[in-house]
């Protein structure tokens, strides 16, 4: 999910920047070296993740997974999203330089504000963990579609039918990413929980 | 999938400096993104073309790099015409195509592909490492350019991991469908992927530490300062400044 260049006004655009700036300082100030390596490649992987096709009916939808990034990083996943989407840049041309910020926020500030959200309800019991990656899942992507249409609203108010265009046409994506999110949530308190900061008790 | 297709070549913008590139990039990037007017956001789409044709690139490669973004501007013809407020400037059976709405998407239409060519131009022709380093040296912390270095490194590594999933789950019979068993399949094949990821981290940290890693990338690069980087750098914001200059009193 991202903006294309040359759409949003100065305004948006400059504000995604320093929105983006700022997370990603904090982000980054949150990484010790010792964990660097870890955020790394979990960008890597969340880079490939969204590589990973999945069938609608006749159609197919890509991962984007930044709920389980924001579970998994926390503010750090700001850092960890700005470098998956500025390679995807240079590797696919999905985006240049200027809407870079904005789409850092659309699909960053969703992941952080889930991984608050979400991951003090982990590890109590398996219903409550699928139900709530789920909702990690489906939150992430539905407050990344309100961000997206709110900056293209802001841009131009007649926008408007875009926006809600894009948010409608994302309520399947948000489905099946609640739905992959959750199983994934389950699958890493099975198979490995330390990937996963829980509180210590 | 992942190839630098670009990054190798010996034309006047391969030889100037990371740092200048990246400098221009955003310069003449912001500057069309802020323009609003239709016969300027020409101009800036030549001057991208032109900065295409210096660097020497495949005209269909480039072409082909903007697929992604055809999809999207087709999108953008087909709802804002009829979406946008003001005076109708045709009809079709009943649909009005709006005027503003027609002029607003040649804006888009000019303005992203232009934004796109530029960073095609001058960044894409750059290897990561080369973009690593000029990062570094406009001053962008050492820490994201780490993130940077690292994570492209380990993107071919975790996708050969993820082929291989694949493969595995292929050899037992997975045909993806729209269920909720393929759901939960890719679920796992995902979170495997992350799982991977974290173990894999673990281990490169203890063997960069095993060879004395002190948090800092030294490069092995080095770029002869080259008069054509300041007159580049210089032309390129000189054209963008006057064309903001023109915008703002003239048009």
């Amino acid at each position: 999910m991202h903006i294309s260049e040359g759409v949003l006004s100065g305004p948006v655009l400059a504000a995604g920047a320093v929105i983006a700036v700022a997370g990603t300082s904090l982000g980054l100030k949150k990484i010790e070296y010792d964990r660097i390596v870890h955020v790394a490649i979990l960008a890597s992987a969340f880079f490939v993740a969204s590589l990973i096709h999945v069938n609608i009916g006749p159609a197919s939808v890509h991962l984007i997974l930044n709920g389980i990034v924001g579970l998994l990083l926390g503010v750090a996943a700001f850092p960890a999203i700005l470098t998956a989407l500025l390679l995807q840049s240079v590797f696919f041309q999905y985006g240049g330089l200027t809407a870079l910020g904005v789409n850092v926020v659309v699909m960053a500030v969703p992941a952080v504000l889930s991984h608050y959200l979400f991951l003090p309800l982990l590890g109590k019991s398996s219903t409550l963990n699928f139900t709530a990656g789920f909702l990690a899942g489906l939150f992430s992507i539905l407050f990344s579609s309100l961000l997206l249409g709110a900056a293209l609203w802001f841009t131009n108010h007649n926008f408007f039918e875009t926006s809600f265009a894009i948010i409608m046409a994302h309520i399947p994506v948000m489905i099946i990413e609640g739905i992959i999110t959750g199983f994934c949530v389950t699958f890493f308190l099975k198979v490995y929980p330390e990937i996963i900061p829980l509180r210590k008790k | 999938m992942i190839e630098e297709k670009f990054a190798s070549g010996q034309s006047l913008i391969h030889q100037l400096d990371p740092k200048i590139r990246i400098l221009t990039s955003i310069v003449l990037s912001v500057a069309t993104a802020l323009c609003d007017h239709l016969y300027l956001a020409g101009i800036y789409f030549l001057i991208s073309i032109g900065l295409i044709l210096m660097a020497g690139l495949n005209g269909m490669d480039v072409l082909k790099r903007l697929k992604p973004l055809f999809w999207f501007l087709l999108m953008i013809w087909i709802i804002l015409p009829l979406s946008f407020d003001g005076e109708t400037m045709v009809r079709l059976y009943g649909l009005k195509l709006t005027a503003p709405g027609v002029i607003l998407c040649c804006k888009i239409t000019i303005k992203s592909i232009t934004i796109l060519l530029i960073f095609t131009a001058l960044i894409a022709t750059m290897t990561i490492a080369s973009l690593g380093n000029g990062l570094h040296r406009i001053h962008v912390p050492d820490k994201m350019v780490f993130l940077l270095l690292m994570s492209y490194r380990y993107i071919s590594v975790i996708e050969s991991e993820y082929k291989r999933l694949l493969r595995a789950a292929k050899f037992r019979g997975f045909t993806p469908k729209t269920n909720l068993h393929s759901y939960k399949t890719y679920a796992y094949l995902a979170g495997m992927l992350f799982v991977r990821a974290s173990v894999r981290a673990e281990r490169v940290y203890q063997a960069m530490l095993c060879r004395g890693f002190n948090q800092k990338f030294h490069t092995l690069d080095v770029y002869p300062s080259n008069r054509l980087n300041s007159k580049f750098l210089t032309g390129i914001s000189v054209a963008s400044l006057s064309l903001v200059i023109i915008e703002i009193f003239w048009v």
